[in-house]
């Protein structure tokens, strides 16, 4: 598979504002589109704002396409410091789908909603060329199913990035039934490019993620409802006793509450299983506008002023 | 600028974070389990916002910001600078 060039990214939220910049640092042309300006502007804002901090927090640099080293001695290295401004201008904002005709690949990120999704998936049907491959960033939606939104089921997979994704090395695969070979290869060849490596897996609902994590975040929450231990609690006991960089709830926070809740549902709804129902909590604290690092307050507060 | 130490405003705005724990001012607050690495970005935000001073490129830099005292070194150095570096 020849370089990745142009890469779509739809949905311009926690998930696709990171991979617009991780793409963007990586020296590919990035088209982010979403339904209106004011969410394209405040994406703007959260790349910048990733940017400054990129270094800060060890995110890779920009590769130099015209190196005709091998991919893996290139990405290894520290790359030169570029400027903010030269890989802001690497990425289009756009609410229709302009520069679609020329997208190597599209990743969507829109919320977990199928009505939404199907949607969407027509349209870049429609837009894009007959070559451009499409993957799922979804947390829980069958990619199978995904595909057969679409005339080109052969060039659908999942790929269940991690957040912040410009610091998550490793990247959830997910092959669909229809799935071919030379996508998942054409998606391997994008991850060499972020730097970021794939694994590959089956098509399942929740993955294998998910399906552990959301319960798991599911259960935490239980834990903090019910008054057996408090948020920061649950959360230490897991990186202290378990070596894990951060918490179950920590994690709902990065993530947003709204998704997980609207995971967690998915399990339910998809395994018919009463183990995935949501905590009455977590349901509350999404009811209140409580969505984690996003809103600046979840199980913790993310404000940056003096109480 | 009234004074040289900005100790206790960043005690004050750590405290929620680190619950009953007593925090050192030369302790690693990153190695304590309260915070993770991703709150860096929220300190250097109530540093630039609490004592109207802005943070460069080449001082965002973990080390900068690992310890209360390292903050406060970063804060003090950057009034001295003086209303150059200071956001309009």
């Amino acid at each position: 598979m020849s370089e990745i060039h142009t890469v779509g990214v739809v949905g311009a939220g926690v998930m696709g504002t990171g991979l617009a910049q991780a793409l963007a640092q990586t020296g590919h042309q990035v088209l982010l589109v979403d339904r209106t300006e004011e969410i394209l502007a405040a994406a703007e804002r959260t790349i910048r704002e990733g940017l400054r901090f990129a270094r800060l927090l060890g995110a890779k640099g920009p590769a130099r396409p015209a190196d005709d080293r091998p991919k893996e001695d290139r990405l290894k290295e520290d790359r030169p410091k570029e400027d903010r401004e030269t890989v802001l201008k690497r990425i289009t904002l756009t609410t229709g789908y302009e520069g679609f005709e020329e997208a190597d690949f599209v990743i969507e990120n829109i919320t977990e909603d199928w009505g939404l999704k199907q949607g969407v998936y027509r349209r870049l049907d429609a837009v894009c060329p007959p070559r451009t491959v499409f993957a799922a960033n979804t947390s829980v939606i069958p990619i199978t199913r995904i595909g057969a939104a679409t005339s080109r089921p052969a060039q659908v997979l999942g790929m269940h990035f991690m957040n912040p994704v410009p610091l998550k090395p490793v990247v959830e695969m997910i092959r669909g039934h229809h799935t071919s070979a030379e996508t998942v290869a054409t998606a391997r060849t994008l991850l060499a490019q972020l730097g970021k490596e794939g694994i590959l897996v089956e098509d399942s609902p929740g993955f294998v993620t998910n399906r552990v994590l959301m319960l798991t975040v599911n259960e935490a929450v239980y834990l903090v409802h019910e008054g057996v231990a408090g948020a920061a609690e649950v959360d230490r006991i897991f990186k202290t006793c378990f070596g894990h960089t951060m918490g179950p709830l920590e994690t709902a926070d990065l993530i947003g509450l709204d998704t997980i809740l609207q995971s967690v549902e998915g399990l339910y709804a998809a395994f018919s299983d009463s183990k995935y129902r949501p905590c009455p909590l977590l349901v509350r604290m999404v009811d209140a506008g409580l969505l984690g690092r996003k809103s600046g307050q979840g199980f913790y507060d993310y404000a940056t002023t003096a109480a | 600028m009234t004074t040289a130490d900005h100790k206790p405003q960043i005690f004050a705005f750590l405290a929620r974070y680190f619950g009953e724990h007593r925090l050192a001012e030369d302790e690693d607050m990153f190695a304590t389990g309260f915070v993770n690495s991703l709150f860096v970005m929220q300190l250097v935000l109530f540093v630039e916002g609490e004592f109207d001073i802005t943070v460069e490129d080449e001082d965002l830099e973990i080390r900068n910001f690992n310890t209360v005292r390292a903050v406060d070194a970063l804060v003090t150095r950057k009034l001295a600078v003086g209303a150059a570096d200071r956001r309009p």
